[in-house]
């Protein structure tokens, strides 16, 4: 991917952060955290890797994407919006009163939405079925599934991961949003997935590693992992929760806070110096 | 009901290519037909059931009609709420085959037993649960099912069930079947205990009542109408189910009765009591421990009818009688 596409992407993750940001204070809505540690994930796929038509949402050729980790929801609808699946007007009513943007999407929610997530350990199993019934059909799509780090304390996860390994469904590519910290503590002290890549490995995915929000290198690992065939992908991206906001980096309170006053206009502030000129 | 349904879906499943069928591991003497005939269409997902409802949801929304079978408490009570979020919030054309419905597998004890179920999935919004009572019910909900698009669950026994339809002429997940006329009171019965509900009438009538016997195999949505309107006729309502009295078809009854302020003289429910079945037994034991066999409901009818007996003192000697049984062993 050439310099010019990688500093786009990096402004478009820039602006995401900023709706998310946004629109969470506005509605006074936590999960911040946890929704900016996917940004580059949910960007480099809906703007460069997935074939998707935002004007014909439900096309049977597009890529499909389940946002597992639903409590990133906001990072999603922000991805969906600037794709061009809805309006901003939509987006703004992310969390108020009717609207059919809540925390976690919904398939109702809005165009481009594939899954109704946010109990986690439901997406993977839903993005796992698309992917055989994709097979079936011999067709070349793909699925991907973002889940989360704590997320892969559910059983549900390794049912799915354990029937992938087996039937080789290499059209199926997981990425782990892998910041470290999941709901009551950090991830290494709550219960330990390391060795995370091993585990995979033993389960006969197909594991990349690599810096989350590094636009070219998760490019490069999707698009890897798309061309690769026999093993089901595992790509653990290792991101920082609340990515782009000092005071929320590697913060386990702003999983439930949102910003307001002074330490919203300093996270605008923050993200605004990190488009790239 | 376990062949009904499976050929019903082998000889749907020649011209629907979009009939995919899942099961967890079961389905041993009943499923081999299906899968060597469309071996590209079945799938075994393993000991592994909340990932074959998430499956199935993520299969259906590819344009299939998903049929996932496995042992009830299995698909229903261990997978609430993959159930509830994968298959009912987002309208998955995925259908629940629950096998061994009540206390088909006695035997295998309390785990074993299926007692919960209907509750559960009525519980659940866009769900349709379907139980029919006998195997031409069977191949008719089946049937009705692939062509309804929707979450459904199907409540099906094991094999050689009785025959309470010799033809069943007309069916639909709408209406409720009326199976023996009769004035003096309604049996409404579900699932396996339509047979019952015939044979209690047989006896009924050696005492000079007529009773109707309206098999319900949609729980629901239920039939609102046909229910109400033999309920109104009879003034005395019985409900029959191999299931908790609680949230099952007996609930389901008595909800509509009192909102649509249908005066009944009588009502019981029989079913399962509230506990656990802390003993091993046939499905016609079992039964037996709790009431359930023609002659007890018949009995007990009776008693209701010239309202000699209280219905509290009958429910405590049958629970007496259960935990007597625990005693013993």
């Amino acid at each position: 991917m050439d310099r010019k596409k990688i500093k786009k992407l990096n402004n478009i993750a820039v602006d995401v952060r900023k709706d998310i940001v946004t629109i969470s204070s506005s509605a006074n809505i936590y999960h911040i955290a946890s929704a900016l540690s996917p940004v580059e994930l949910l960007v480099a796929l809906y703007f460069h890797v997935m074939h998707i038509d935002p004007n014909n949402p439900r096309w049977s050729g597009r890529d499909r994407c389940v946002l597992s980790k639903g409590h990133g929801g906001a990072a999603l609808f922000s991805v969906l919006y600037r794709r061009g699946f809805f309006s901003r007007k939509k987006l703004e009513t992310f969390c108020q009163n009717g609207s059919t943007l809540p925390t976690h999407p919904m398939m109702q929610s809005a165009p481009g939405v594939e899954a109704t997530t946010g109990s986690l350990g439901h997406g993977l199993p839903i993005g796992l079925g698309m992917a055989m019934a994709l097979r079936h059909e011999k067709r070349k799509n793909n699925v991907f599934v973002i889940l989360s780090d704590g997320e892969c304390d559910e059983g549900s996860v390794w049912e799915s991961a354990l029937y992938a390994g087996y039937h080789a469904l290499d059209n199926l590519v997981v990425c782990i949003d892998y910041n470290k910290i999941q709901s009551f503590g950090r991830t290494a002290e709550v219960l330990d997935l390391e060795p995370l890549a091993d585990k995979f490995r033993a389960f006969r995915w197909h594991v990349q590693e690599i810096d989350g929000h590094d636009i070219s290198a998760i490019t490069k690992a999707m698009e890897m992992a798309k061309k690769s065939k026999g093993n089901p992908h595992c790509i653990i991206a290792h991101t920082v929760k609340g990515r782009g906001i000092s005071y929320m980096e590697d913060q386990l309170e702003w999983h439930y806070k949102s910003p307001q006053g002074k330490l919203l206009d300093q996270a605008l502030r923050e993200l605004g110096i990190q488009y790239e000129r | 009901m376990r062949q009904a349904f499976i050929d019903t879906l082998h000889t749907l499943a020649k011209n629907d290519k979009k009939i995919i069928l899942m099961n967890g591991d079961l389905g041993f003497s009943v499923l081999e037909d299906f899968i060597a005939a469309y071996p590209d269409r079945s799938y075994n997902m393993g000991v592994a059931e909340a990932n074959m409802i998430g499956a199935a949801a993520g299969y259906s929304f590819e344009g299939y009609t998903v049929f996932v079978y496995s042992i009830v408490p299995f698909v229903t009570m261990r997978v609430f709420e993959q159930v509830r979020n994968d298959i009912g919030m987002q309208k998955a054309n995925v259908k629940i085959v629950g096998v061994g419905s009540g206390f088909t597998y006695g035997q295998l004890g309390p785990t074993h037993h299926a007692v919960e179920d209907i509750a559960l999935m009525r519980s659940i919004p866009n769900m349709t649960v379907v139980c029919p009572g006998d195997p031409a019910e069977t191949r008719e909900a089946t049937k009705a099912l692939v062509k309804m698009k929707g979450p459904a669950y199907l409540r099906i026994g094991k094999k050689g069930e009785p025959v309470v339809h010799k033809a069943l002429t007309s069916f639909s997940l709408k209406q409720s079947i009326l199976v023996r006329h009769g004035n003096d009171c309604a049996l409404l019965a579900t699932g396996n205990m339509v047979y019952a509900a015939v044979e209690t009438a047989h006896n009924l009538k050696k005492h000079g009542i007529e009773a109707a016997v309206v098999s319900v195999p949609v729980v629901k949505p239920i039939d609102q109408k046909g229910i109400t309107s033999i309920c109104r006729k009879t003034g005395t309502v019985f409900t029959l189910e191999e299931h908790t009295v609680i949230g099952g078809l007996g609930s389901a009854v008595a909800e509509l009765l009192l909102e649509q302020n249908i005066p009944v003289k009588h009502f019981y429910r029989f079913g399962v009591p509230d506990t656990f079945t802390y003993f091993a037994g046939s499905q016609e034991f079992i039964r037996r421990q709790y009431g359930l066999t023609p002659v007890q409901i018949s009995r007990k009818i009776l008693s209701i009818l010239r309202s000699v007996s209280s219905r509290t003192t009958e429910d405590s000697a049958l629970l007496r009688r259960s935990s007597q049984i625990l005693r013993k062993r």
